[in-house]
């Protein structure tokens, strides 16, 4: 029963749900046993709250009782990535600097998850700050990847992904600032969609790249990210750069196909090192959307190769900026230090792992006084030319199919140098310094075993067709678990 | 591109990163190899090309002028390593900048 | 060294002030808990303003209205696209390790403030523009205070919005600075932008200084002089710093270019921070807040809600009521104070009462509110009027006027109700007047044959006296004619 349960996807729990079939504490019960039971392995949750969660079901169950409409997520277990805050729940980023602060307010996304009957099973690891590919910059324990626990689940939202694959969460919410959401979730063998800049607020979510940042859903099947994406979409006046749009109607793009529709694949995207066997999967979608009625034709994105340079120096900038707020004076850890130079520099080299400092460090240096033009206006430009690229492809095709990442999910300790790790996240990068939609799917797996995912970029805004395309490949792929649902 | 240690030393104090010497060493060539790679960026032609500093085109949403509840300063004050009548407390800001 | 005045024959000051002033908001520039002063320490927060994890900034309408009023009055470009930018520093007051403010995209540019200076003695009116290099809007700090070993951090400050005002180097002399101080204190408390109340540091002001041997093109090594928070201070520090600068170099030093503190109880500047501390702000574009668009619907409403400035109302003030400069001047000094003559003109339909009116508020009625602010007074404009009305009226003389004042300070009652209640009504029927004056005549014969005899100063002494018996309801006027008649007839 519990089993069953956990691989339901959301659709179908908020059906049964509603229907009474089965309470929102069943489900709740159901996720958190098995949370218990298989997470020691794979550590993907920083915190369980097994009372509030509770706590939040039976509410849902009263509410149904008393003949109110519950919401579209009624009694949905779901978690969120620890870079997202929730009220009275210990939010930390994966960072020590951060350690057991509760922070006094919801983010927006997560009030809306609650607001529509959702239930908050604990926050999920991911790298300290969402800087890592991997999972493995988290201060506080790795994460493993439930197809095979010696590789990585892939990050920064690694939990998000390992958790919904492994049947400890319905759904999860991630933030995708280079990939984030899309790489974890193609190493996971989940759908991961990343929101058009805007779409959803970022109120709540701890900032790296304030300009990059995106929050956004992972799940077991398309229809399920569509459900949890259609929640938390729209305006939110305490986020300034979110959109001034209504929620896509994305549950009513899953079933409308793709005859007629013209898909680009970008020529750049194959060109460098692809592994083969995701090349392959990926021209197996591009068949799968032609046999369902799509166009197929190449594209060119020319400025793909200055995604990763430009990334480089906008998200350390923007991260070096959105860091200074760490001193040790209102939250957070602080260093013991007599002088107030000390306690700040002493609290910060304590509290940020190397990865983060290394990013403070670029950042800084790229802001610098008369360095800033060479930098972060040289990259903001080449930001502006790679955005053109896609305007471009998109008056020729109506969405693009590429690969999500160039291999597999990696081992553990794999990538030796920062730039190895940098490199892994060279295919979705370009889709956030654009600020498209962007939506990745399994498309089977490797010999090996391991998940691989194809990613579709959408127009600004035009999450619909997006969903369409994946619709459509999910049907010809199918979704499947790990071994022993990641349990073994 | 060759960095010196004086330079990263420079950028990690006005960063407030207290780095150990092996530290700082390890952030020279790290640091340096990033730089090199991100020069890629001076091969492109972007004369006359408007940074993009927003994804979606949007101009700034202004709120109404009308307040809302603060947080009590028990909450406010909740999380802080040192708190002292109401404030949060710091180790004395150095007598030069008072 | 030498006074200041001689030093002054050689070397010619180069002054710059750069003003924060705290814009009349109810709630703060990026968040909506309150603004307020007094309140007890951090009681004024929430998540954007102690900078928590996850909290994003949302710009206040207000703000960019009362920012723009000034932007207008000052006559500056305005942006129709302006960008707030990040300066980065650390300091515990300072919740995010920056703060909002503008950089190379300020709200507005070019513009200028008046100083009306009165031309020598009763020379006409001077209106001298000080340039204005900039106004941009930006968030304030919190407060630290310093308590031996540890120092305590309010952030009820915090966030609250602040425009910034820079001038161009255009200012000569301390004394210049501090009228161009008051010149925009007056003008900000005119609009409405800013109550600017020192006390409580709704109006700072640093000042960047440097002095030249007169003649020379090029500017010397300046200081930024910080803290200096009253137009007091402003001349003193100033003066100070001047005094100070021209010290070093007629002993051959130079002067470091530096920032320095005012230290008020002790008079001095102290350098604030050390050299080899280098300030690097990283500005850069803040990718949390796309940029600020002035639209035409907000400058129409900005234009058309725009109250008539001091100086123009000063002038106006001197043309259409024919005040003196500095009469004009004390009238025009608080926008509630001019506010109050313009309604009582209003109110009396007669610009010619325009005089008698202010004469009445600067000597009596300033006097009794002693510093209070007018709107407390209750004596309206229309009862102002009203009491004036009745001496142009011979209705009641001047004198017997100042007493009906003080019944309706007193009552609040109408002058026409306390002059009938107390039967002050001015006694102009000739008969009745002649025969109190025959009555002073028939009890004075000394006197009278003094007068006779040549002495006429002694009228007063008779037409004091019919005052005197008609508890000073008699005609004056009227009375010193008649008792002239009498006593020359008869
Ligand atoms: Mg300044
Ligand atoms: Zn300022």
């Amino acid at each position: 029963m519990s089993d069953e349960l956990a691989f339901a996807g959301v659709v179908e729990l908020a059906r049964r749900v509603r229907a009474k079939e089965v309470s929102a504490r069943e489900v709740a019960d159901a996720f958190l046993s098995r949370i218990d039971a298989h997470d020691g392995a794979l550590g993907t949750y920083l915190v369980v709250d097994h009372d509030g969660a509770r706590a939040q079901a039976d509410a849902v169950d009263a509410a149904i009782a008393g003949g109110a409409d519950p919401g579209p997520l009624a009694g949905v277990a779901m978690a969120v990535k620890d870079v997202i805050v929730t009220e009275g729940l210990v939010t930390t980023a994966a960072s020590k600097i951060l350690a057991g602060w509760v922070p006094p307010y919801d983010a927006t996304a997560v009030a809306r998850l609650r607001a529509a009957g959702a239930v908050i099973l604990g926050k999920l690891n991911c790298d300290e700050f969402a800087m890592g590919s991997s999972n493995e910059r988290s201060a506080w324990k790795p994460c493993r990847n439930p197809w095979d626990r010696d590789r990585v689940p892939g990050g920064s939202s690694g939990g998000s992904a390992a958790a919904v694959a492994a049947g400890l969460a319905a759904a999860s919410l991630g933030t995708d600032t280079g990939g984030s959401i899309r790489q974890p979730a193609a190493f996971c063998g989940v759908v991961g969609f990343k929101p058009t800049y805007g779409r959803v607020s970022r109120w709540g979510a701890i900032a790296f790249a304030s300009s990059l940042d995106q929050i956004g859903p992972l799940a077991r099947s398309v229809g399920d990210a569509a459900r949890v994406l259609e929640v938390i979409a729209g305006l939110d006046p305490r986020d300034s750069t979110s959109i001034d749009q209504p929620a896509p109607a994305l549950e009513a793009a899953l079933a409308a196909g793709v005859a007629g529709l013209k898909v680009g694949l970008p020529r750049e995207y194959f060109e460098g090192s692809i592994d083969a066997e995701v090349a392959a999967a990926v021209h197996a979608a591009g068949a799968a959307l032609v046999a369902a009625g799509a166009e197929l034709c190449e594209v060119s994105l020319p400025h793909t190769r200055y995604a990763l340079p430009a990334y480089y120096v906008i998200a350390p900038a923007e991260a070096a900026s959105n860091l200074a707020r760490y001193d040790g004076v209102r939250f957070g850890h602080r260093a013991t230090a007599r002088e107030l130079g000390d306690m700040y520099a002493t609290t910060r080299a304590e509290g940020f792992g190397p990865e983060v400092k290394r990013r403070i460090m670029i950042g800084t240096y790229a802001l610098r006084a008369g360095y800033y033009d060479a930098y972060y206006k040289k990259a903001q430009q080449v930001r502006a030319l790679i955005k053109r690229d896609f305007d471009q492809a998109f008056e020729l095709v109506d969405v693009i199919l590429a690969p999500t990442t160039p291999t597999p999910a990696f081992a553990i300790g794999e990538k030796a140098t920062p730039l190895d790790m940098y490199q892994t996240d060279v295919f979705t990068l370009a889709c956030n310094l654009a600020g498209i939609p962007g939506l990745a799917v399994p498309v089977g797996a490797a010999t090996s075993g391991l998940p691989i995912g194809a990613q579709l970029l959408g127009r600004p805004l035009d999450e619909a067709t997006v969903v369409r395309a994946g619709a459509v490949i999910e049907a010809a792929f199918g979704t499947k678990r790990p071994p022993a649902g990641g349990a073994a | 591109m060759v960095l010196t240690r004086e330079e990263v030393a420079e950028i990690a104090q006005l960063a407030r990163l207290a780095l150990g010497d092996a530290e700082l060493e390890v952030l020279r060539t790290e640091l340096a190899a990033i730089l090199d790679h991100v020069a890629a960026l001076q091969e492109v032609e972007t004369t006359g090309v408007e940074p993009m500093t927003h994804a979606v085109p949007t101009m700034l949403r202004l709120r109404p002028d009308t307040v809302a509840a603060s947080l009590p300063v028990e909450v406010a004050l909740a999380d802080a390593p040192a708190a002292k009548d109401g404030c949060f407390e710091v180790p004395a800001i150095i007598k030069a900048a008072t | 060294m030498t006074d200041l005045a001689t030093v002054l024959e050689i070397w010619e000051p180069v002054i710059g002030l750069e003003v924060h002033i705290q814009l009349a908001t109810e709630s703060k520039a990026f968040s909506a808990s309150a603004t307020g002063f007094g309140a007890p320490p951090n009681s004024l927060t929430d998540p954007t303003v102690l900078g928590l994890p996850g909290a994003l900034p949302s710009f206040n309408v207000r703000a960019l209205e009362l920012a723009l009023r000034l932007g207008v009055a000052t006559g500056s470009k305005i942006r129709a696209r302006c960008r707030f930018a990040r300066k980065h520093y650390f300091y515990p007051d300072l919740p995010k390790g920056y703060q909002i403010s503008q950089y190379d995209e300020p709200l507005c540019e070019d513009g200028a403030v008046e100083v009306m200076v009165a031309g020598g003695a009763s020379g006409p009116l001077e209106r001298r523009k000080v340039r204005l290099q900039r106004i941009h809007l930006e968030e304030d700090a919190g407060k630290n205070t310093h308590h031996g070993t540890s120092s305590l951090v309010d952030l009820n400050r915090a966030g609250v919005p602040l425009c910034e005002v820079v001038t161009l180097p255009d200012l000569h002399s301390a004394a210049d600075a501090a009228e161009y101080m008051r010149a925009l204190h007056r003008l900000v408390r005119y609009l409405g932008v800013s109550e600017g109340d020192m006390e409580k540091g709704q109006l700072r002001c640093d000042a960047n200084v440097s002095v030249r041997r007169r003649g020379e093109d090029r500017l010397g090594t300046r200081t930024e002089l910080k803290n200096i928070n009253s137009f007091r201070f402003v001349q003193k520090a100033i003066e100070h710093e001047i005094g100070r600068q021209v010290r070093i170099l007629e002993d051959g030093g130079a002067v470091e270019r530096e920032t320095r503190l005012w230290d008020a109880s002790a008079g001095v500047s102290q350098p604030m921070r050390s050299k080899e501390e280098i300030a690097d702000y990283r500005y850069f574009p803040d990718p949390d807040l796309p940029p600020l668009t002035v639209d035409g619907a907000t400058m129409r409403k900005v234009i058309t809600t725009m109250p008539e400035l001091p100086a123009p109302k000063l002038e106006r003030f001197v043309r259409e009521y024919g005040l003196t400069f500095d009469d004009a001047a004390t009238l025009t000094a608080e926008r509630e104070l001019a506010d109050f003559l313009d309604a009582a003109v209003r109110a009396a339909g007669n610009g010619a009462l325009a005089r008698p009116m202010a004469s009445f508020m600067l000597n009596e009625l300033l006097r009794v509110l002693d510093g209070r602010p007018i709107g407390q007074s209750p004596v309206t404009p229309v009862a102002l009027a009203e009491l004036v009305g009745l001496v142009a009226s011979d209705v009641i003389s001047g004198k017997i006027a100042k007493d009906v004042f003080t019944s309706m300070w007193e009552t609040g009652d109408a002058a026409r109700v306390i002059v009938e209640r107390d039967g002050l009504r001015q006694i102009s029927d000739e008969a009745t007047l002649r025969s109190m004056c025959e009555q002073i005549i028939a009890d004075n014969p000394k006197q009278v044959e003094l007068y006779r005899a040549g002495k006429e100063s002694l009228l007063g002494f008779f037409v004091g006296l019919v005052m005197k018996a008609s508890d000073g309801k008699a005609n004056p006027g009227l009375t010193t004619e008649l008792m002239k008649k009498l006593l020359a007839g008869s």
